[in-house]
């Protein structure tokens, strides 16, 4: 067995014995904790960028699973698998990245607010990082668990009235979901009378018939624990507030937990229900498709009703969810290969926005977004405060407001899906697999449904370049007298450094499609994957 | 067996589900108490209602594996009580300190009008 084999286990165990090694220094320490944290995370980025080299690097073609690593060299379906394909190596590094951007801003002042930051923060990894490379169904639970237990502390971080009365929400709602979760599971068990990912997926299409209800009931049950962690019309109703309430670095963390939602939808639906699962392929797809469409309907509404920045970047989130949702459901390759760019590029993007929102907000008056939108309302725009608009013009914008301004357009940009960045190329990516252009010249019949989404996915970059340029022009351009915040430059940066990874992303965006087409085609072969997961489970680890 | 096993989880299920949907925050700990009682009982169900047989084959490699209860939901049910154990408790916790902050055992934090 291969040494870098091993590099699987890390994104679990480095990020736990991190964590738990923090919690042994005193709370006073802060800079102590601090650089072990961010060696630590130093760390499992660049393990994670090894493990998407190693993923890409597949042997045997395009289509073929990367690596599986029997947890304690049991062999694969009696035992815990860990799975590393194209698709959890992306997630992986995603979350690394956005981890590593956050717990960077963190530095400035939110790691002291309360105790132990770094510990959940490094648990929260460990539990993404196990989401995202278990090939178990009950092993998904328990990091599903472990991610959400940290990200109940990290919400309630900071304190106060609105983090409590949101976590409050947060974790009941979580809880009733997580015994959702156990449900789907054990109803799938019972029928299946397995829990390994590779090993359901093999057993279904041999399912008696009698069994079938059973079995659709469970994975629905499952789904809908899913789709409350993706926030799903009429499942996401606690997104908006509990990302408003959280601290802005957590925020910007917590953009990644509702993709763990997509990614196991994803995951799932297209190695249980892909081609060969006889009568029950394509199960659930309809219902993700009309989902995705609800969700993108109301995110839009919800995206131009917003107020308040927070709540503008609340429902960003549930429009990328809505938006994925959608493509996951269509099933197509193309479009989920588009989904995946999509997902990486709207998953910066609003963490990043997450982080600025605080910056900006340090300069404007509490109350000045009602006062803003209130004013809008009455077209009360009195002549006084046009003449002092007036004054200002021709003043030299203060540095600190002119990079917040640009970083703010920037992710306008991105989330509106707009040509110069990579939001735009996520969109056209998604839309030329839903339209089928890469048949050109053999024009197929469109359905009535993928015309609504395809509309739907323009009207929400519409909406939210409308929103953002209303709250733009409120906050760098309006404001009767401009209060220049006090930024630090480790507050800026990692903003700067995602929205660069988007540039590098429409740069490289060959690459990036190359890869995440790699990505979806693989995932639409579960035969490989079985292979791959059983195959190895029963000789490779055994040799020894 | 079964028929009361059902009644019980139904019976669990139902309580659960109502006390959860209350305003009060102590309802809702005994409701998800209760769900998490259902569900546990549930997984077990799931490993099939079998009496008097042994978890595993004796030592000798012999057994009826016909007859033979399955381990795995157990292992599970101790999971998911461990689980739910630690989570209620943090539930609990953020209910006292909401209570303290707001005043009120509103979930919302304020009485509805």
């Amino acid at each position: 067995m291969d040494w870098t084999q091993h590099l699987l286990v890390v994104p679990i165990l480095l990020p736990l014995v991190t964590g738990a090694a923090l919690l042994l220094v005193d709370e006073t320490r802060h800079t102590l904790k601090a650089t072990v944290s961010l060696a630590s995370m130093l760390l499992l980025l660049g393990v994670a960028m090894k493990l998407m080299g190693m993923a890409d690097g597949a042997p045997g073609g395009s289509g073929a699973l990367s690596s599986s690593y029997a947890v304690a060299n049991w062999p694969a379906p009696f035992a815990i698998v860990l799975v590393l394909d194209r698709l959890s190596a992306l997630m992986l590094a995603l979350a690394a990245v956005i981890a590593l951007a956050s717990l960077v801003f963190s530095l400035a002042r939110w790691h002291r607010a309360g105790p132990h930051f770094h510990t959940l923060f490094q648990l929260l990894l460990m539990g993404l990082g196990g989401a995202f490379l278990t090939g178990d169904l009950f092993n998904l639970f328990v990091f599903f668990e472990v991610t959400l237990a940290a990200s109940y502390g990290l919400l309630l971080h900071g304190s106060g009235v609105f983090r409590v009365r949101s976590g409050l929400h947060y974790i009941s709602i979580n809880l009733a979901a997580s015994l959702l979760f156990l449900i789907g599971v054990s109803l799938i068990y019972g029928v299946t009378g397995t829990l390994n990912m590779a090993d359901l997926a093999a057993r279904l299409p041999a399912i008696p018939a009698e069994d079938r209800m059973l079995l659709q009931a469970g994975a629905a049950v499952l789904g809908i624990a899913f789709l409350v962690k993706a926030a799903m019309w009429p499942l996401g109703f606690w997104l908006p507030s509990a990302y408003m309430a959280a601290a802005a670095p957590i925020a910007a963390i917590f953009v990644v937990l509702t993709k763990v939602g997509v990614y196991a939808l994803l995951r799932l639906s297209l190695l249980l229900f892909g081609s060969p699962a006889g009568e029950l392929t394509g199960f659930g797809g309809t219902a993700l498709l009309w989902g995705g469409i609800a969700t993108l309907v109301f995110a839009t509404s919800g995206v131009l009703a917003s107020q308040a920045m927070g709540r503008l970047a609340g429902y960003s989130v549930l429009i990328s969810s809505g938006t994925l949702l959608a493509a996951v459901g269509m099933g197509d390759a193309t479009v989920v290969s588009g989904a995946l760019f999509y997902l990486v590029s709207s998953t910066i993007s609003t963490a990043a926005f997450f982080m600025l929102i605080e910056l900006v907000e340090r300069a404007r008056e509490p109350g000045a977004d009602l006062l803003a939108v209130t004013l809008e309302a009455y077209g009360e725009e009195g002549d006084g405060a046009k003449e002092h608009e007036d004054e200002e013009v021709g003043a030299a914008m203060p540095g600190a407001l002119a990079v917040l301004g640009i970083c703010f357009g920037c992710i306008a940009l991105l989330l509106a899906g707009l040509p110069p960045l990579s939001g735009f190329i996520a969109k056209f990516a998604m839309l030329t697999g839903m339209l089928n252009l890469d048949g050109l010249g053999a024009p197929s019949e469109i359905p009535v449904r993928t015309w609504l989404l395809v509309a739907l996915v323009i009207l929400s970059g519409l909406a939210a370049l409308v929103a953002m340029m209303r709250t733009g022009i409120r906050t760098f351009w309006a404001p009767l007298e401009s209060i220049v915040p006090r930024v630090l430059v480790v507050e800026v940066a990692p903003i700067l450094a995602l929205l660069a990874l988007c540039l590098a992303m429409t740069v490289g965006g060959g690459a990036m499609i190359s890869y995440t087409d790699a990505a979806a085609r693989s995932l639409h072969d579960p035969a490989s994957y079985i292979q791959g997961v059983l195959g190895t489970g029963m000789t490779g680890s055994n040799v020894r | 067996m079964e028929l009361t096993l059902a009644i019980a989880i139904g019976v669990l299920t139902g309580s659960g589900v109502w006390l959860v949907l209350r305003p009060r925050t102590y309802q809702l700990v005994i409701g998800l108490s209760l769900l998490s009682y259902a569900v546990n009982l549930f997984i077990f169900s799931m490993g099939r209602l079998r009496v008097g047989a042994a978890p595993l084959l004796g030592a000798d490699g012999t057994g009826n594996p016909s007859n033979y209860a399955d381990p795995v939901p157990q292992a599970l049910v101790l999971t998911a009580i461990v689980i739910g154990f630690a989570t209620t408790a943090l539930l609990l916790v953020v209910l006292l300190v909401s209570r303290g902050l707001t005043g009120s055992d509103h979930v919302d934090g304020r009485e509805s009008r």
